[in-house]
Order: C-alpha cells, then sequence, then structure tokens
C-alpha cells in the first residue's frame, strides 16, 4: 500500500505554480487523505512550509529524493 | 480558511511588472484569502482580452542583458529600434525554459480562485479603451469601489 492517496508531479514547475496546484488537487480531496507533490523548484521547499501553516494543511514530511523535493501534506 | 483580505492596486502595463499582481493574488486565494485587484492607468493592459504585453531594457539599469550587451553599448544600446522586441521575446523564451507560467495561466487561475478584479472606469474613459477589450467578468468602478474592498483589507499593496 502506499504511503499517500494522490500525487501530484510538479517538476519543471516555477514558483507560485507548485502551489496553486497542491491547493486544486487537495481542493478533490478529503480530509485526512495525504497528497504526495515532486517539485524542482528550490523556492518550494519554505512555501509548502507556509502553506502548510496557513491553510491548515499538515506538512508531513519533506525531503529530496533524487535532485528532487518531495512532500507528503495530509488535507486538514 | 483565514478570512484574510488582500488589496492590490495594478498600476503598470509591462510584461515583467504584470506578474507580481497575479502571482500574489493567485497565491494570497490559494491561501484562502479574499482577493481584489484594481487596475488603473497602465496596469489595464494587463486584463485586456489580447495580451500584447512587452518588456522594455529601456531606462531600466537593473535589467541584466544577453551578450554584455550593457557593457558595450550603456544606455544607448538599449534605444537601438527593435531593441525592445528581442528582449521581450528572449524574456518569454527564458520564463518558457525556466518554467514560469504565462501571464495569461496565471491571470486565468486569479479568474478560477475568484479573484475579483475591477478595472478603473476613470482611466478606461481616458484612453478610450473599449470594455468589450477587456476580459469576461471584469467589474469596472473608481475609488470608492476600491476602498469598499481595501477598507476591510488586512493588507494592500501598490504595484
Amino acid at each position: 500500500m502506499a504511503d499517500f492517496d494522490q500525487e501530484l508531479d510538479a517538476s519543471g514547475l516555477n514558483c507560485p505554480l507548485p502551489i496553486l496546484r497542491a491547493k486544486k488537487t487537495l481542493a478533490g480531496m478529503d480530509t485526512g487523505q495525504v497528497l504526495r507533490i515532486v517539485a524542482t523548484d528550490p523556492g518550494s521547499v519554505k512555501d509548502f512550509e507556509a502553506f502548510s501553516k496557513q491553510t491548515g494543511n499538515e506538512l508531513m514530511d519533506s525531503g529530496e529524493e533524487g535532485g528532487k523535493f518531495v512532500f507528503r501534506i495530509k488535507k486538514g | 480558511m483565514s478570512g484574510k483580505k488582500l488589496a492590490i492596486i495594478a498600476t503598470k502595463g509591462s510584461l515583467d511588472w504584470a506578474y507580481p499582481p497575479f502571482i500574489l493574488a493567485s497565491t494570497a486565494a490559494a491561501l484562502g484569502y479574499d482577493v481584489e485587484i484594481f487596475f488603473t492607468f497602465y496596469g489595464l493592459q494587463v486584463v485586456k482580452k489580447d495580451l500584447n504585453l512587452q518588456v522594455s531594457p529601456l531606462g531600466n539599469p537593473g535589467m541584466p542583458m544577453p551578450m554584455a550587451m550593457d557593457k558595450w553599448f550603456p544606455v544607448l544600446g538599449t534605444a537601438i529600434p527593435g531593441m525592445q522586441s528581442i528582449m521581450t521575446m528572449m524574456m518569454k523564451s527564458k520564463m518558457k525554459a525556466k518554467g514560469v507560467a504565462s501571464v495569461e495561466e496565471l491571470r486565468e487561475l486569479c479568474q478560477e480562485a475568484d479573484v475579483k478584479m475591477v478595472a478603473c472606469q476613470m482611466t478606461v474613459d481616458l484612453f478610450d479603451f473599449n470594455p468589450s477589450d477587456f476580459i469576461d467578468g471584469l467589474e469596472f468602478g473608481g475609488a470608492a469601489t476600491f476602498f469598499e474592498f481595501a477598507g476591510e483589507a488586512d493588507i494592500t499593496l501598490y504595484i
């Protein structure tokens, strides 16, 4: 079983697109479901922290995988 | 939802300056803000249906120039006929290569997120613009209309 419910590939996209796409994807998900996001924009690391703090969607973890930034956000 | 409000006055009509209002408005909307942008003077260009936005190196010493042109042709180089369209072309291809959204895309995202957009009626009249030249959903109003929203706003930006 995957440790997320949906995945969003925001590779190659620059600010503010990863956040906007994530928001849109989360809007179609149920509370408690987990969205995994893959991004290449280095600014997205701080931005997803800020997004999570301001929207009440929990940033479960944030890290790097194969040169890309990977986030898991639980819909609040 | 934070229930916060962001009010923006957009006054500039070049390709580069079209970005800040739409980036901030779309992001704020994604964060749960209620957003209104008031477009006045040259800012009206960015809410036209057909965008023909340009970036100009003229009078802009902060703009990075290709091929060290600013070194070889200070000031004068930026005034050469055709320089503006060359710089616009280069800026657009650079933006595409770096995954920066187009102005049209960001504007659509703002519309989808219910960002309220208001055109300054006085400057629409001043420039003899036709209301049908503008995107659908744009409202027309004056300074008092802006303050009706901005008076309650948590953040107000003049761009």
